[in-house]
């Protein structure tokens, strides 16, 4: 039982929802336009770091958001810029480089009073504005078999925030995905030149999609941000390849394909640690092994899944399928 | 077929045609040591469908590129409807007019058929990504959008096939959706890139009547195929290309009677058939 609720509280967390936030943003690059961002963590961090050092500053929260959702846009810019008019395996080798420099530029202590090198920021530092603004009691808060703080860090609060911004989004994908201007982006994922020829300006499109995407993955970045605390290594290539693990999971080019994924991807990867530790003995796997024992696990269970599903769970195979 | 545009336009390369929709003048393409294209003069008569033929690796498709703006020429200048070609992306190209098929048809196979079809209409507000999210601004814009697409699904046998994924058309059908995409666009002139390669002779019939509805629509269509009876029956000029040059223009009948013609093809493949390039004119 209590495995259960360990695998439900991961189900609802709000780094749950801040990892769906950052695939809903990747689902724009891949499903929608079929981008090859391999860099989405790095959107993330500078999400995290734009609002956590801007809130150092003292400035409003309203502010800090948007430093770090404008940080994203800019950091699209300048990755889209020089690769999104040649072939699509650029855009993926300059991604990853890109994320590593944001998080080497993070963990470097030139930079150590603002972002606190590689120890990061503490997350007192900078979660106390988002936290006044919580009209949930300053206090454990016990709703059903749930206990968790009303205000602070992984709070109701945060909880109710994240999701509503996660449906928010889901919302934001729907529309623009059954646009016209969806249409292009869906066009140009299926062949560049045949929109071309048809008159839309396709490196105009693929920049719009790469910043929108960029964008929430820094959405995404903050709220998981309000949850724990900034540190450049929590936000690496594992954490981009996670992002893509849930996206086919749960299904590219689908409107709740990666929220689907990021609480199944979550849950199940919660639940195979709970029963390793309950049923097998420390001698055979120490605690520590826990942990990387799971993510294999789970990376086999996921594999299995993309070759006997290639569309995720929610997808269409003749849509979208790997 | 011949059309009365061209009584007095000289049989011979290059030739200047009374009212040119199309202008090319010294365009050179070389890919390292070959040189893929280097036409000096080339002109293309409103109103009229011309076949530009010649052997595998003539350079045909390497000119379409360069006159569509999918390759940029090392030399020469372009001319279309009066604007200058020169440094044109292609969308531009297309949005002036000019709207082009791909030898390897390009059908959006992960999108349905109506969906292909709506992406080459124009002036829809809703491809803006401001305007996308409040549909009242683009609802009245699709919906005439998709009246035309049904129109011309219906014209190339294809309204059946509406809602089903692109992939799953046969290669013919892809082709026929290629072109009714294009039309979508309403272009002024169509460039077909061997519009008929493995289509079945069923769908070939009607493929040959709906090039001539376009030129009877107004348009202008200038087409690349191999099989000499399709070219002779529909085109009312030929242009003839071999390694890259133009070597040879006129009717069908005169073109086809030509030595140089009929070298550049027996040089190229030995197993052409001759029936295919018959000396008399058979209408
Ligand atoms: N991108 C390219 N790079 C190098 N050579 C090319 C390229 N495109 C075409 N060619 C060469 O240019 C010549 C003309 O090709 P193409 O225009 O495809 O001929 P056609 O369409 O008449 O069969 C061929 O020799 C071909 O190999
Ligand atoms: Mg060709």
């Amino acid at each position: 039982m209590d495995i259960l609720f360990d695998v439900l509280r991961t189900a609802i967390a709000p780094s749950t929802a801040a990892f769906a936030l950052a695939a809903i943003g990747l689902n724009f690059h891949f499903g929608l336009t079929g981008l090859l961002n391999m860099g989405q963590a790095g959107f993330m961090l500078l999400g995290m770091y734009g609002f956590a050092i801007s809130i150092q500053q003292g400035w409003p929260i309203w502010v800090a958001i948007l430093v770090g959702l404008a940080a994203a846009a800019i950091f699209a810019v300048l990755l889209g810029w020089p690769t999104l008019k040649l072939r699509g395996d650029y855009l993926a080798i300059v991604t990853i480089a890109a994320a590593e420099m944001v998080r080497f530029l993070g963990r470097s202590q030139s930079l150590a009073g603002l972002t606190g090198a590689s120890s990061g920021i503490r997350g007192s530092d900078y979660k106390a504005p988002f936290e006044e603004l919580s009209p949930f009691p300053d206090a454990i808060v016990n709703i059903g078999p749930f206990s968790m703080h009303g205000s602070r860090s992984s709070s109701w609060w945060l909880t109710t925030v994240t999701w509503a911004i996660v449906l928010l989004c889901a919302g934001l994908f729907w529309r623009l995905a059954n646009s016209p201007w969806g249409r292009v982006l869906k066009g140009i994922r299926e062949d560049e030149d045949a929109v071309r020829s048809l008159g839309k300006n396709v490196y105009s499109y693929k920049m719009q999609a790469l910043i929108i995407g960029g964008v929430i993955g820094a959405l995404g970045g903050i709220t998981w941000a309000l949850g724990n605390s900034v540190q450049p290594d929590s936000m690496g290539r594992p954490t981009t390849f996670w992002l893509w693990t849930l996206l086919l999971l749960g299904g590219a080019a689908t409107v709740f394909g990666p929220v689907l994924g990021s609480i199944l991807f979550w849950s199940s990867l919660t639940l195979v640690k709970s029963l390793a530790s309950a049923f097998i003995p420390s001698d055979v796997l120490a605690p520590t092994e826990l942990e990387p024992f799971s993510l294999v696990l789970v990376g086999v269970t996921l594999m299995l899944l993309v070759v006997f599903r290639p569309q995720g769970v929610l997808g269409n195979k003749k849509e979208l399928a790997f | 077929m011949a059309d009365t545009a061209f009584v007095s336009v000289p049989h011979e390369p290059g030739a200047a045609k009374p009212d040119p929709i199309l202008i090319a003048d010294g365009v050179t393409r070389r890919f390292g040591g070959l040189t893929a294209v280097k036409v000096d003069h080339f002109e293309v008569q409103r109103n009229t469908i011309t076949a530009l033929i010649g052997p595998n690796g003539a350079g045909k498709s390497t000119f379409f590129n360069l006159l569509t703006g999918f390759d940029q020429a090392q030399e020469g200048e372009g001319q279309f409807n009066g604007k200058p070609l020169r440094g044109m992306p292609p969308a531009k190209v297309a949005r002036a007019g000019m709207v082009r098929t791909f030898q390897l048809t390009k059908a959006l196979s992960r999108m349905t058929v109506i969906e292909n079809m709506r992406l080459g209409a124009q002036e829809q507000p809703g491809e803006n990504l401001l305007r996308a999210f409040a549909p009242p601004l683009w609802k009245a814009r699709e919906r005439e959008i998709t009246e035309q697409a049904h129109d011309l699904l219906h014209r190339f046998k294809l309204y059946e096939k509406r809602d089903d994924y692109a992939g799953s058309l046969s290669g013919g059908q892809r082709k026929l959706l290629e072109m009714a995409r294009a039309l979508m666009c309403k272009p002024t002139m169509v460039m077909l890139d061997e519009p008929m390669a493995g289509v079945n002779p069923a769908l070939t019939e009607s493929l040959l009547d709906h090039i001539v509805e376009l030129k009877e629509d107004g348009m202008t269509v200038l087409f690349v195929e191999h099989d000499m009876h399709m070219v002779r029956r529909i085109s009312d000029w030929v242009v003839v290309m071999a390694e890259g040059k133009i070597i040879a223009e006129g009717p069908a009948g005169t073109v086809m009677a030509n030595p140089a013609v009929q070298d550049a093809y027996l040089g190229a493949h030995h197993d052409t058939d001759l029936s295919d390039l018959s000396l008399e004119d058979d209408e």
